[in-house]
């Protein structure tokens, strides 16, 4: 059973608050582009009001410093943020993967 | 080739060395630091169960939302339930950073392969129900929650100190339903002494079983993601709400409650561990229910899903053009 939302890429949200001087990482979702994840962001992280700025960010275009501990045999992989599965794409008619 | 495989198990053991400075130092491991298998698996499922817990969670209080008695009540409760949806979401979140996928936990539930709070497979048989489980339901989970605060894997920890600053509005709301109903005609009094009788001893064994019986807990506590023991939480959580009780004029249904001055503490009567095992084990009077709603939902809100996609693609198409 495909779904749709498997195709939806990762949001990563900021959210920068009243008093606030800076966006913070809030937290991710799921959407199928820019305005879905900024109405979910919203609904999802400002429920309260605490939010007067949100900004959304394809994961996949953040890269990140590593942890200090870096070796030659771990993939310094800086443009994934996560261990998520869905950042290592998969081939066409591989199952099981 | 020798001398590589020297070199990688030197490597792996200074990161396993760099995870247990940082469990010990109360640093934060944070989702791209080495971790050990073992560790990483039980966080997802941890996480992921706690994720689901939420959701699963929204149906026995959504089942009131029409049937309010005003409409202050009937908006607190919707903003209760979507308050819950919405720290489902952060856990979903939170776990997907080690590596699950939202479809495979999604599926795990649907199809009966990871767990929920059982608390949730008992039914709400009336109003007070719903004071009696925001008042106790809620205030279990933040006994437990604001230990969680200071659990070892930073996503996690983060979603909790969010979740905890919402949740107090919860036990609020359903404290205050209390108030109003035993302040009530002598039927509200007995419906809500009727609630907090069939809810306190479920919510008791959201705790989990006896630190004697509780055969993951050792592992936990070693990596820091459990900070206090069943037994410890549960005990707090009772002398706490012993006294809200004794303010709301209701009887906790335990014979053996009474209040120990050397020990400073509740003694109480010992949990049907029957019940809880064979709750645990899927005996929930709702639970085939409860997961039935749920792949429910799930299934009949695809074509929303579709809807989401194709107008994505429409707008995109319309930018493009433009």
């Amino acid at each position: 059973m495909t779904q749709e939302s498997d195709q939806w890429p990762l949001w990563e949200v900021f959210v920068r608050g009243k008093r606030g001087l800076s966006h913070q990482h809030t937290g991710s979702l799921y959407a199928a582009d820019a305005q879905m994840a900024l109405e979910n962001a919203r609904d999802l992280y400002t429920r309260r009001q605490e939010g007067i700025s949100i900004w959304v960010v394809p994961s996949n275009s953040i890269t990140a410093s590593s942890p200090e501990e870096q070796g030659a045999f771990f993939e310094p992989a800086g443009d994934k943020v996560y261990r998520h599965p869905t950042f290592y794409p998969v081939p066409e008619g591989v199952e099981n993967l | 080739m020798g001398n590589s495989k020297n070199m990688t198990d030197s490597g792996s053991d200074r990161f396993e060395q760099g995870f247990w400075d940082k469990i010990r130092e109360e640093t934060r491991i944070e989702p791209k630091d080495w971790m050990p298998e073992g560790y990483r698996k039980t966080l997802i499922r941890q996480i992921a169960q706690h994720a689901h817990s939420e959701i699963v969670g929204m149906q026995p209080e959504g089942n009131w939302i029409t049937r309010a008695p005003t409409l202050e009540r009937k908006i607190g409760l919707l903003a209760k339930v979507q308050d819950e949806c919405g720290h489902g979401l952060y856990l979903y979140s939170a776990a997907e950073t080690l590596g699950a996928s939202r479809e495979e936990l999604l599926a795990a539930l649907h199809e009966g392969r990871m767990k929920y709070s059982s608390i949730f497979n008992y039914p709400t048989l009336s109003w007070a129900d719903i004071g009696a489980i925001g008042w106790l339901v809620d205030g279990a989970a933040i006994v437990n929650q604001i230990s969680l605060c200071r659990n070892s894997y930073g996503p996690y920890a983060r979603a909790m100190v969010r979740i905890c600053k919402e949740e107090s509005f919860h036990q609020r709301q359903g404290y205050g339903i209390m108030l109003t109903l035993t302040q009530g005609t002598d039927d509200q009094q007995a419906m809500a002494q009727d609630a907090l009788n069939r809810w306190w001893w479920p919510t008791l064994m959201m705790f989990g079983p006896h630190d004697s019986e509780s055969s993951h807990s050792e592992q936990s506590t070693a990596w820091k993601i459990k900070r206090q023991s069943n037994d410890e939480l549960r005990q707090r959580f009772i002398d706490i709400t012993v006294p809200q009780a004794d303010h709301l004029g209701l009887a906790i249904p335990d014979p053996d409650l009474k209040w120990n001055e050397a020990e400073g503490h509740y003694e109480s009567g010992e949990i049907d561990w029957d019940e809880f095992w064979a709750v645990v084990k899927g005996g929930g009077p709702c639970r085939r229910q409860r997961i039935k709603t749920r792949v429910d939902a799930h299934e009949k809100g695809q074509w929303v899903r579709e809807a989401a996609t194709a107008y994505a693609h429409k707008r995109a198409s319309r930018q493009e053009a433009a």
